[in-house]
């Protein structure tokens, strides 16, 4: 065992707290975190509820690994119904609260219903209290941290926070824990906030143990940590560049959306780069990059963390900005950069320094300022919306100032939070939305990398590059090399990076890991750890078993088949102007009918009896 | 040869992995709340620092023990508290100018660095080195040769 088998089931309409044993089949079945975690909200809810209603649940989750030396086990997930998509939802973070909740004893905290008035959960071990939160209400994430820390006056607090986004119904908020990390994507913060839940607080002392064979795991784990070591990219590019390593690249290879995927390779790129970010400042000597950091247990820190110059006029009068803070990486740097067409690093940094502080998902709201400027540029949206703002490419003060208005729920900043599809659809202009599902689309073009336009279309959760990151093999060439513009071979690539990644987010390890890591690395990790025998088959069989689980939450909240594509301007509409892929499209229709027969699917895209016989499902 | 902590502040990462090794080599679970190495970070700045008892020869929290429950390791020079011995009276913890002793109050008794009887899991733990178990005459000793070699020209120089 290492899980700690306890669960902390919070009603908030009526305060009350229970505990409760978990489901040790269902942990079998399932491993834990991602895949335990939708395991319970999908026997728990109507997948057709409205996400943001009290029958909608919000489940925080370890994995069994969490908490232990293993490598990057510090992960937490959320698992909800997601606001933005209708689809399931499941965020990931580091940083050091999952660590926390299970050093506090519990593998899972269930928020149900809906408080009557604004609350924080304070967790301390055993100990669990709901404590009115009103003067928290209206605060960023960064204030309501501060304000819980000297409340308590205990600077050990774990904190998970909501800000004034998701107070305000921004589809994209996030829940931030230790400031700057971030359980991101598809509005988890929004469920959060509309159960009136303004935090989640933890102390926990209770260590973390139960591994099932010591010497095992800690030869197993040291052996990770060896691989990790040794391999380029986790042991020398990503501590050096963090993922900001890949903006050239992806630049290169002609895989980089720009202007809201009107091009795919950026002539700023280089300037936003994580190479920029090490380039000294002629203004105070200092480069935008302090160091690299860590979350829990990770031998691989990736982190960045940097200082806007204070000379940038974004911060020049505001000395509260002018410190270091959680710096960009590549997705954040891509979506506020690149997608807006700015190459100015210290606005866009500084963009970043501002989602975090009111917990909203960079990615998304990048893209959807993108859609706004091309919106703006081609008439659909004027100066009379957004207040005399000319919301154009390429423009920094425009990207500011929209990311301003978004995070703090203001003006035109409410028809942004709305995302891109619905933002689109309002200005009559839906053509415009690069999504999935609803969810706005990461960093890697369709047309210039074949096989990850296969996984945004079939991600569980809308447009995702870590469901099923086929960027490893398509252009860094892991595990194995497969050329980006082939569309041959995609469907049973795409199927095996969602099959592995579903069994790494369920461990509490961090999918980083896999750029150097195989299921073979981690099984024995997994293994050691927990009570019965866990092989790499056992691992994938658990993986395609949750994906397939996601898949039939989503066919019974209402996704069809049709949901599985991308916007016509990928397929047909625009193709690759430069760079290699030019000319191209994204191929979907040569892959799909195969991933469907891979996954043993009808062509209508449903699991047939035999699959869901097969995985007991 | 007696052999010292050695903290470089400006190469930790703030990764926990020494806490958890101290926690689990002291309590058999991981455990940073109860780690006797603690890491400090110092979001603004952008810094991550380790600190731990420096092991002092005329150690305070010794002298201050009114049971002598701290004790010298000879062979490790380390100060070590004898559990059965403390009343857990924390007069120690108000001695030590650095706060590296500190009550635990599951236990009633104080806890602090033993070096783990001169192999310590937090330096062999440490994935970047930021943390190393080194002669304790010549601590110095890196920082020194560093320095040294700005006397090298330039195209020769190495650190």
């Amino acid at each position: 065992m290492s899980w700690t088998r306890n669960v902390l089931r919070v009603n908030l309409s009526n305060g009350s707290i229970t505990h409760e044993p978990l489901n040790m089949q269902w942990a079998n079945d399932y491993l834990g975190q991602r895949g335990l975690a939708t395991k319970y909200l999908v026997e728990e809810i109507d997948p057709k509820c409205d996400a943001l209603s009290p029958e909608n649940k919000m489940i925080m989750t370890t994995g069994p690994l969490t908490g232990t030396m293993a490598s990057t086990a510090g992960r937490y997930s959320v698992v909800t119904k997601s606001p933005l998509t209708g689809a399931i939802a499941c965020s990931n973070s580091g940083g050091y609260f999952g660590n926390e909740m299970k050093n506090a004893g519990w593998d899972m905290i269930i928020l149900e219903g809906k408080s009557p008035t604004p609350v924080y959960l304070y967790i301390e071990n055993d100990k669990a209290e709901l404590i009115p939160a009103d003067d928290l209400w209206g605060k960023s994430a960064w204030e309501t941290d501060e304000l819980i820390h000297s409340k308590h006056q205990d600077p050990m607090l774990r904190i998970a926070v909501v800000g004034r986004a998701a107070e305000k119904g921004c589809l994209f908020s996030a829940i931030v824990n230790d400031l700057h990390r971030a359980a991101g994507r598809s509005g988890v913060g929004t469920v959060m906030a509309s159960k009136n839940v303004k935090a989640v607080v933890l102390r926990g002392t209770k260590g973390v143990g139960g591994i099932s064979d010591p010497a095992k795991f800690f030869k197993a784990t040291e052996d990770g940590k060896k691989v990790l070591a040794e391999n380029a990219v986790t042991g020398e590019g990503l501590p050096a560049l963090g993922t900001q390593v890949l903006m050239n690249v992806i630049n290169e290879v002609g895989a980089l959306p720009t202007h809201n995927h009107r091009e795919v390779q950026f002539d700023g790129a280089s300037k936003i780069s994580g190479e920029a970010m090490l380039e000294v400042r002629a203004s105070d000597g200092k480069a935008n990059l302090t160091t690299n950091g860590a979350c829990f247990g990770c031998t691989i820190a990736c982190q960045r963390i940097s200082t806007v110059d204070k000379n940038h006029f974004t911060v020049k009068d505001k000395p509260q900005y002018q410190g270091n803070s959680g710096g960009l990486e590549f997705e954040n740097a891509w979506s506020l950069g690149t997608d807006c067409g700015v190459d100015d690093l210290d606005a866009v940094t500084f963009a970043n320094f501002l989602c975090n502080e009111d917990a909203v998902d960079p990615i998304s709201l990048g893209a959807t300022i993108a859609a706004a400027m091309e919106l703006f540029e081609e008439g659909a949206i004027t100066v009379k919306e957004t207040g005399g703002m000319e919301l154009k490419f390429g423009s920094a003060e425009a990207l500011v100032w929209a990311t301003e208005v978004t995070v703090k729920g203001e003006g035109f900043g409410l028809d942004l939070g709305m995302g891109s599809k619905r933002l689109c659809e309002k200005y009559g202009r839906p053509e415009f939305s690069m999504t999935v599902k609803g969810q706005e689309f990461p960093a890697y073009d369709p047309r210039g990398i074949q096989g990850i336009g296969l996984a945004y279309a079939t991600s569980n959760r809308g447009a995702c590059h870590l469901r099923g990151y086929t960027v490893a093999s398509e252009i860094l060439g892991i595990p194995e090399k497969t050329d980006p513009l082939v569309t041959e071979g995609k469907a049973a690539l795409v199927k095996a990076f969602q099959d592995a990644t579903a069994v790494v987010d369920s461990a509490g390890i961090c999918v980083f890991t896999t750029f150097a890591w195989t299921l073979e690395d981690i099984a024995p990790q997994i293994d050691a750890a927990c009570e019965g025998d866990w092989s790499a088959e056992r691992c994938l069989e658990v993986g395609e078993r949750i994906w397939n689980m996601e898949r039939e939450f989503n066919l019974a909240a209402g996704l069809t088949a049709m949901d599985d594509t991308l916007p016509k301007r990928l397929l047909k509409d625009i193709a690759a102007k430069t760079g290699p892929a030019k000319g191209r499209v994204n191929d979907l229709g040569q892959m799909l009918p195969e991933y469907y027969q891979l996954r043993g699917w009808t062509p209508e895209g449903v699991p047939t009896d035999e699959t869901r016989m097969r995985l007991g499902l | 040869m007696l052999r010292s902590l050695q903290i470089e502040p400006e190469k930790c990462t703030g990764c926990l992995q020494c806490e958890m090794a101290c926690s689990y080599e002291a309590e058999g679970v991981f455990n940073p709340s109860k780690s006797r190495i603690k890491i400090f970070t110092f979001h603004e700045e952008g810094r991550f620092v380790p600190y731990t008892c420096t092991q002092c020869s005329e150690a305070w929290c010794m002298h201050a023990c009114p049971v002598e429950a701290i004790v010298i390791n000879k062979a490790t020079g380390a100060k070590e508290v004898i559990d059965d011995i403390c009343v857990g009276c924390k007069v120690c913890t108000i001695a030590c100018p650095f706060g590296t002793v500190n009550y635990n109050q599951d236990t009633g008794t104080v806890y602090k660095c033993d070096l783990c009887g001169g192999d310590p899991e937090c330096a062999k733990a440490c994935p970047t080195q930021a943390i190393t178990y080194v002669d304790s005459d010549h601590g110095g000793l890196e920082r020194m040769r560093a320095h040294a070699a700005k006397n090298l020209p330039q195209d020769s120089a190495q650190t």
